[in-house]
């Protein structure tokens, strides 16, 4: 951590773009090097891809009730005609973990996202204001610390209506304390570093030393908690989708385990139903805590000798 | 007990009073507020016009919203929730009564999760870079990153449908009856119904503690008074127990808050899996038939035991670590 603001006095533009750009070449290289994290990044790749290229991958409509002459067919075994076997109305299993891939992802990346600029916003604007801005936000933190999460998530999507975007927006409003409380540590750790306070007496404006100075050295963190984050919202979207809050116009992971959990498959043995979305989303849940290992590193690197 | 320790402890109770009045308020707000004809929250449509007229009389829902809220805090605070459409019995009784179930699950989970948590990472820890932990590890990690509802979906297939030793549901068979709660919890037929959901509740929230007293234990392991009773030649076994676990503990305790957290979202999800009449399952059932004040009293209460377990994993702490001064948390 240079002082990146004294030698590009003339040019602020650019010492911003160098600060963040040297700040993600070393999440880059933390990333390629460590084996797990390259390991989560591949889950993560293998699953966007099979979102992406759902109506390529899957065989069959996912919500469509496959019938052959005059026989539904449901309840099929796994086989070479329906890989995963059917459900008990006749749709295609394989199918829908495809699909399923979908609205995981989303939920994933788009609470994942919110979350984390929600929470670092604050951490950063609590941590460089200090007194009573600071002292606000981390009531307000300690208050949001106290709801339950997921009874809040219920009850708000109930009212809301069911939908992704209504599961995002409570995560946002909840989840954004962990983040704002690791990120506001730093900051107060940072805000009495040199190259802080020479930006300061150089007169940048505070916007510009959160944005230019700090933002890019708090990267590491924000993002260790965001990976977390994807987990947490994938976990999230499928317990709220298994209670029966779920937006039923798409099929998802978490849909799946609830159709199969109201249709007696557990009663009748039909594991090809119920356990892959279930190693579905623990894959990518897995995949997260892999990456922010990776991240945990790049932050502890005492860590490392272990 | 010194003045500094029952300040903060009364501090700690106002702050508790604090978040519990901000959630009321976020309840009030969403459920007065919400989009469409707020009379529709409270009033049953089946009920009679004079019923009606009676409960609009009742929550003063003719009333301006400031008022409105006054008396909705007055009749949360004495415990009157309203009467439920759905059992047509108060919101109160139906709570309370569903209450030690799920104290009884949650609290049972959260302590057997951290004996076996702990044990298990102090061991791992112990035991660095030998089979046990190549497998333990990795195992733990998946367990932490499943669904609590597919685990739970998984061990209803195998063990109770599959194989037959454990019933699927419920607390009780049919016809059972307890003279008291110590009589409940000590029945053979109480505990087989509660070992599936209690394991599928370990099982979450196991890999907390267990990855962290791991952690914590390999800190502690490098320490000079480890490696100074080493040099003393004390067996192992003393070492392990007596000088790194104890004081590898304290980091676990730390994230206790944090377990507990997320320890009422599970439990309304596994109550849900294995029709644990609990307050989750409760909260659940009186979204999902529009039952708002049953909804409304759930949450409160699910939140308010949130809050005092809270309060009370600060109190262990304190007590577990006589450094942490009562007076600067």
């Amino acid at each position: 951590m240079r002082s990146g603001s004294l030698e590009a006095l003339p040019r602020p533009r650019a010492a911003g773009a160098a600060a963040w750009r040297r700040a993600l070449g070393a999440l880059g290289s933390v990333l390629r090097h460590d084996p797990f994290a390259a390991a989560g990044i591949c889950i993560y790749a293998v699953f966007v891809l099979v979102a992406l290229l759902a109506p390529w991958i899957a065989p069959y409509d996912p919500q469509q009730t496959i019938v052959r002459g005059d026989d539904l067919m449901a309840s099929r075994p796994p086989g070479r005609e329906f890989l995963l076997g059917t459900t008990n109305v006749g749709r295609d299993i394989f199918s829908q973990l495809v699909y399923g891939a979908r609205p995981a992802l989303t939920v994933g990346f788009a609470a994942a996202f919110c979350v984390t600029l929600l929470g670092t916003v604050v951490g950063i604007v609590a941590g460089y204001s200090g007194g009573w801005i600071d002292a606000l936000l981390m009531r307000l933190a300690d208050v949001a610390f106290g709801i339950p999460f997921l009874p809040l998530v219920i009850v708000l999507v109930a009212f809301l209506g069911p939908s992704l975007w209504n599961i995002v927006l409570t995560m946002a409003l909840l989840l954004w304390k962990d983040t704002a409380r690791v990120v506001r540590a730093q900051v107060l750790v940072l805000r009495e570093r040199g190259f802080v306070e020479s930006a300061r007496v150089l007169g940048a404006s505070p916007v510009r030393v959160m944005l230019v100075h700090i933002a890019p050295n708090v990267l590491p963190v924000a993002l260790l908690y965001g990976s977390l984050a994807v987990g947490w919202a994938i976990l999230t979207e499928a317990s709220v989708s298994f209670l029966g809050f779920g937006d039923a116009t798409q099929i998802s992971w978490g849909f799946m385990l609830q159709d199969a959990y109201v249709s007696q498959a557990l009663s009748s043995g039909a594991y090809n139903w119920f356990v892959p979305p279930g190693i579905c989303i623990m894959l990518v849940v897995m995949a997260g805590y892999f990456i922010s290992r990776g991240y945990e590193e790049l932050l502890f690197p005492r860590l490392r000798r272990q | 007990m010194t003045r500094a320790s029952s300040r903060w402890i009364a501090q700690r109770l106002a702050q508790m009073l604090l978040v519990l009045w901000v959630i009321a308020t976020i309840l009030f707000l969403i459920f007065r507020l919400m989009p469409g004809n707020p009379l529709v929250a409270y009033i049953d449509p089946n009920f009679t016009a004079e019923q009606q007229r009676a409960l609009v009389h009742e929550f003063g829902l003719a009333l301006p919203l400031w008022q409105q809220y006054l008396l909705y805090l007055k009749a949360s605070a004495t415990g009157h929730m309203g009467q439920s459409f759905f059992y047509h019995a108060p919101v109160a009784q139906l709570v309370w009564e569903t209450l030690p179930n799920t104290l009884i699950l949650t609290g049972g989970a959260v302590i057997v999760a951290y004996l076996l948590g702990t044990a298990a990472g102090a061991f791992f820890a112990w035991r660095r870079g030998a089979a046990a932990e190549g497998i333990g590890i990795p195992l733990a990690l998946a367990a932490r990153a499943a669904p609590e509802f597919w685990v739970g979906m998984i061990l209803l297939a195998v063990f109770s449908f599959s194989l037959r030793w454990f019933p699927s549901s419920g607390t009780a068979s049919p016809g059972v009856q307890y003279a008291s709660v110590w009589q409940q919890l000590t029945s053979p037929d109480f505990l087989r119904h509660l070992a599936l959901p209690l394991a599928t509740f370990v099982l979450y929230l196991q890999g907390l503690p267990l990855l962290l007293m791991r952690s914590s234990m390999l800190d502690v392991m490098e320490e000079e008074f480890v490696v100074m009773a080493r040099m003393k030649g004390l067996p192992e076994r003393r070492i392990l127990l007596r000088h790194a676990a104890r004081n590898a503990l304290l980091p676990v305790a730390t994230a206790f808050a944090l377990v507990i957290g997320y320890s009422l979202g599970g439990d309304v999800v596994i109550e849900n899996v294995f029709s644990w009449p609990g307050l989750g399952r409760l909260l659940v059932k009186a979204v999902a038939s529009k039952d708002y004040p049953l909804a409304q009293g759930a949450f409160l209460l699910i939140a308010a035991v949130a809050i005092l377990m809270n309060l009370l994993a600060d109190l262990a702490y304190a007590w577990l670590d006589p450094r942490v001064s009562y007076a600067k948390r």
